[in-house]
C-alpha cells in the first residue's frame, strides 16, 4: 500500500513524453538554465554512457570531450530542467554501461560505431560547431 | 502547538516549480482523532489527546478500551498527547493533514533505526587505527580510555562501544513541501528518523512556529 502511494506521488512528476534515446547514442541535451530572471537553453552534446535507477530516480550520464578533457554530466531523467534530448546519431554498442570509453584517448574516445554499420570502419564525426560553443559543463 | 501522529511511508524526490529537485520524506499523518481534551481547570494542564490509525475493538486492551469508551471515541492504535494545542478542537473531531500548509516548518520526532551493539567507529565516529602500514589487529579500536593513577578512574561519559540506535530523536525545522489532503499525506523536505512504517510525530516547529493567523 505504501509503495503504491509513493509511486502515485512520484508519477505526478514523471515527464509526459519519455525521452527517447539509448546507451551509445550521441545526443544533444537541451537544459534550461536560469540566469537572474532570464531563462536560456544550454546544450550539452555527448555520448550516453549509461542510465541507472528507475521511476523518478532514473538518471543518465552523458560524456563528452571538452578541450581535450573528458566531461561527464548526469541528468535526472524526469527533471523539468531538461527541455529535450535530440539524438544526433545512434550508436551500436553491446554494453549497458560504456565505462570503457573513459580509458580511451583521442579519436577512439568519441567513436561509437554507428547503428547499422557494425562492419563499417569506425566513423569519427567532425566536431559540430555547437559543441564548441556550448559552455563547459557546470554543475547543476 | 499543532501536531499530528503519523507513519513514515518512505522517501522519494519531487521537483518544485523552479525545477529544483527536493528530497522528501512521505508521511501519512491523518486522520487523527481527538480523543480527549485536558484543561488546566480539571486536569492541571492543557493538552489534546490524539489517536491515529483505527483498530478493531477486540485488539485493544481493556484499559485502553475503557478510555476510548469514556470519551465515545473509536479505538485506535496509537494515542499521544500534545500540550497546549493551538487549534480549537473538541473530543470527536477529526484532524486532517490540512492543519499544516505548504511552506510551514515542522519538527519530526521518531525512533531511530536500531543498530545493535556497535563499536566506537560507527557509534562515535572514531578514527580507528590504520588498515595498513604494519597494523595488525588494531583497526577498529578506540584507544586509551583514561590516564594513570590520577585520576585512576575512567571519566563519566567516556565514549565506548555499546547499543546504538532505537532512541527517540527530533529533527527540527523541516519544511513541508506538499500537503496531499486526499491521501492524508505530507511531503516533508529531508530525512526523518525511523524506518518505513514507523510512527512519527509531526509538530509545528518549536523554533520556527507558523504565524498565529492559522485557524481550523
Amino acid at each position: 500500500m505504501s509503495q503504491a502511494l509513493l509511486e502515485k506521488i512520484e508519477s505526478q512528476y514523471h515527464r509526459k513524453e519519455p525521452l527517447k534515446f539509448s546507451v551509445g547514442d550521441t545526443v544533444r541535451v537541451h537544459t534550461k538554465v536560469t540566469e537572474g530572471d532570464k531563462e536560456r537553453i544550454q546544450v550539452f552534446t555527448g555520448v550516453v554512457i549509461g542510465r541507472r535507477g528507475r521511476g523518478i530516480n532514473e538518471t543518465f550520464t552523458v560524456r563528452r570531450i571538452s578541450y581535450g578533457e573528458g566531461v561527464e554530466r548526469v541528468f535526472p531523467m524526469h527533471s523539468p530542467r531538461i527541455d529535450k534530448v535530440e539524438v544526433e546519431r545512434q550508436g551500436a554498442v553491446r554494453r549497458a554501461k560504456l565505462t570503457y570509453l573513459r580509458k580511451r584517448i583521442g579519436k577512439s574516445a568519441t567513436a561509437v560505431r554507428e547503428k547499422g554499420s557494425r562492419r563499417e570502419k569506425i566513423k569519427v564525426p567532425a566536431t559540430p560547431a555547437a559543441e564548441v560553443k556550448a559552455a563547459p559543463a557546470d554543475s547543476k | 502547538m499543532i501536531g499530528l501522529l503519523g507513519k513514515k511511508i518512505g522517501q522519494t524526490r519531487v521537483y518544485d516549480d523552479k525545477g529544483n529537485e527536493v528530497s522528501v520524506t512521505v508521511v501519512r499523518a491523518g486522520p487523527n482523532r481527538v480523543i480527549q481534551c485536558k484543561t488546566s481547570a480539571r486536569d492541571g494542564y492543557n493538552a489534546v489527546q490524539l489517536g491515529f490509525e483505527d483498530q478493531k475493538e477486540q485488539r485493544v486492551n481493556r484499559p485502553a478500551l475503557g478510555h476510548f469508551k469514556k470519551f465515545n471515541a473509536a479505538a485506535v492504535k496509537r494515542v499521544l498527547e500534545f500540550r497546549d494545542f493551538s487549534l480549537p478542537v473538541k473530543p470527536g473531531d477529526v484532524l486532517s493533514v490540512a492543519v499544516f500548509a505548504k511552506g510551514d516548518y515542522v519538527d519530526a520526532i521518531g525512533t531511530t533505526k536500531g543498530r545493535g551493539f556497535e563499536g566506537v567507529m560507527k557509534r562515535h565516529n572514531f578514527r580507528g587505527g590504520d588498515m595498513t602500514h604494519g597494523a595488525k589487529g588494531w583497526h577498529r579500536r578506540g584507544g586509551a580510555i583514561g590516564n594513570r593513577s590520577f585520576p585512576g578512574t575512567v571519566l563519566r561519559g567516556m565514549k565506548m562501544p555499546g547499543h546504538m540506535g532505537q532512541v527517540r530523536r527530533t529533527v527540527q525545522n523541516l519544511r513541508i513541501v506538499q500537503v496531499l489532503e486526499q491521501d492524508q499525506v505530507l511531503l516533508i523536505s529531508g530525512a526523518i528518523p525511523g524506518a518505513k512504517g514507523d510512527y512519527v510525530v509531526i509538530r509545528e516547529a518549536k523554533k520556527n512556529p507558523k504565524t498565529a493567523s492559522k485557524t481550523n
